[in-house]
């Protein structure tokens, strides 16, 4: 009886602290939110952010974006060759790579090279007394570290997976070209024909909101870190393990919204 | 030393994280122009006390009066002000490594000026005030060009405290100034800072537990322990003070009232 009842209390403590950290995070992300209308605006921090994660993620982006374009349309094939259904691929890459791969892999590309990176150099700057420092030098520490990524990421994610739905196309009709043979204006008419306005919509309403809560883990998960170079890479994990859960929560949640009938 | 209201007047403050009591009902008057060095041990709430008068931390309960006003009462906006009549000196510099050593030399100006508490001021202005800046702490203005990450510990220090002077602050803090620099270093920080001060005319608290550091930079020292200031003198009476916890502490005896527990 004993263990039964330890084991509810247990359960809980535990959905207790998740329910106190969201409100932490919430209250987190209201006050962060509320500086973007309110001068001053720190233009050099939010251009650095949108640069950084819009520009330097290209390559990791764009090279997984192009290969699991190849992919989705190689194990297609495998598949439909059976049932003599090739003529379907072309859609089904446009289908998986605007409404999923694209936002998804992208987000998780980005949650884990700049996620981390936020994470970490604000971390720092906690241990280190920045933080305080600002403080001391007539400048709010959230609005000036943290509505800048705030924006940059939602800003700058649905530009990536902009490029990701192309490349993934792009990495399915070479596939399909190059290797299984298929007629490249055949494969682009369907691929054309199967293009719908309300998916790659849908994929950078996703990569927006997507992009926002990786910002948000970098920079709570940071802002918060305790205890020198141990607490920064407790953070650093921190944050790129929530932005992960999260974007596959949301996504799951947006998907239902969208696409449900 | 002819104002008859303390400059910062601290009362009955108090602080404690979870069950460890810090502050413990602090008192200290800081008269104008003057410079009060506060020493103890390592993890005696030294650096939370200040942390406390800046507003960084939130006291328990107590008072801490600065001009006459109670700026624990005063909400983050209407201290926004305050703030910026007060430089600090963190132990480490606290520089920010993504801006070059002029940036940070200027950062709280030019925050200021968009703030609206400050005069406006271009970038290259700044960068010109920054060269003079790091002039008066012993610097050669072209280091301003340079990164933090570039400097040596002892010119980290000075660019601090040409960044904690640049707003010509009324109030100045220093958090262990010469901790981890070398004596011929710490003097020449601690000579820097006197003459800052002097300059500026501004009233300074400094903590530490580098005795000679506190002889050199206060005109009046006290010595917090156990959560209070138990003992307030003259920098010249700090090595015989008539305390016992005091004499331990400045002559660096293993035996005496202090315990050490040296399994933390």
């Amino acid at each position: 009886m004993n263990g039964i009842l330890d084991f509810i209390a247990g359960l809980g403590r535990a959905v207790l602290d998740i329910v106190r950290m969201a409100g932490r995070v919430a209250l987190f992300a209201a006050v962060a939110l509320s500086h973007v209308v309110r001068p001053p605006f720190y233009w050099r921090t939010l251009w650095g952010t949108l640069v950084e994660i819009g520009y330097f993620s290209l390559p990791v982006v764009a090279l997984t974006a192009l290969f699991s374009g190849g992919v989705i349309a190689l194990q297609s094939y495998t598949g439909f060759a059976q049932y003599h259904a090739q003529n379907a691929i072309a859609g089904i890459v446009i289908l998986a790579v605007t409404r999923e791969l694209g936002p998804v892999l992208a987000g998780l590309m980005v949650a884990g090279r700049v996620g981390a990176a936020m994470s970490a150099e604000i971390g720092t700057m906690r241990v280190t007394d920045q933080i305080d420092a600002l403080s001391t030098l007539s400048t709010n520490p959230i609005k000036y570290l943290v509505t800048p990524r705030l924006v940059a990421g939602t800003l700058a994610l649905p530009f990536l997976v902009l490029v990701a739905d192309i490349l993934g196309v792009l990495g399915g009709f070479t596939v399909c070209v190059m290797k299984l043979d298929f007629s490249a204006s055949a494969y682009i008419t369907a691929t054309i024909a199967s293009l719908k306005v309300m998916d790659v919509t849908v994929g950078l309403v996703k990569a927006a909101i997507f992009g926002f809560l990786i910002a948000l883990m970098g920079c709570y998960h940071g802002y918060h870190s305790r205890g020198g170079a141990e607490g920064v890479g407790a953070a650093t994990t921190a944050a790129v393990v929530a932005a992960s859960i999260l974007l596959l929560t949301f996504d799951y949640l947006l998907t239902d919204v969208f696409f449900s009938q | 030393m002819t104002d008859t209201i303390p400059k910062i007047r601290i009362r009955g403050l108090k602080k404690a994280f979870g069950p460890k009591v810090v502050l413990d009902g602090v008192d200290l008057d800081v008269m104008g122009g003057t410079s009060f060095v506060v020493i103890g041990g390592s993890g005696t709430g030294k650096s939370v006390l200040l942390r406390c008068i800046l507003g960084l931390i939130t006291p328990d309960a107590g008072s801490i009066e600065i001009d006459g006003v109670d700026v624990t009462t005063l909400s983050p906006r209407q201290r926004e002000p305050y703030m910026a009549r007060i430089g600090m000196l963190f132990q480490n510099g606290a520089l920010f490594d993504s801006l070059s050593v002029w940036e940070n030399v200027t950062f709280g100006l030019i925050a200021a000026a968009r703030a609206g508490h400050g005069p406006r001021i271009t970038r290259a202005q700044a960068r010109e005030r920054a060269g003079a800046l790091l002039e008066q702490v012993g610097m050669d203005p072209a280091v301003g060009a340079l990164s933090p990450s570039e400097l040596s510990g002892g010119m980290q220090k000075r660019v601090g405290l040409a960044r904690a002077i640049a707003a010509r602050p009324e109030i100045l803090f220093f958090d262990e100034p010469t901790t981890g620099l070398d004596p011929i270093m710490g003097a020449v920080i601690d000579g820097l800072i006197v003459d800052c001060v002097r300059r500026l005319g501004s009233t300074a608290i400094a903590i530490t537990h580098d005795m000679a550091s506190a002889q050199r930079i206060g005109d009046q020292v006290g010595m917090l322990y156990e959560g209070r200031m138990i003992w307030q003198g003259s920098p010249s009476t700090l090595f015989d003070s008539g305390n016992p916890v005091v004499d331990q502490f400045t002559h660096g005896r293993r035996e005496g009232p202090i315990k050490v527990d040296v399994r933390s």
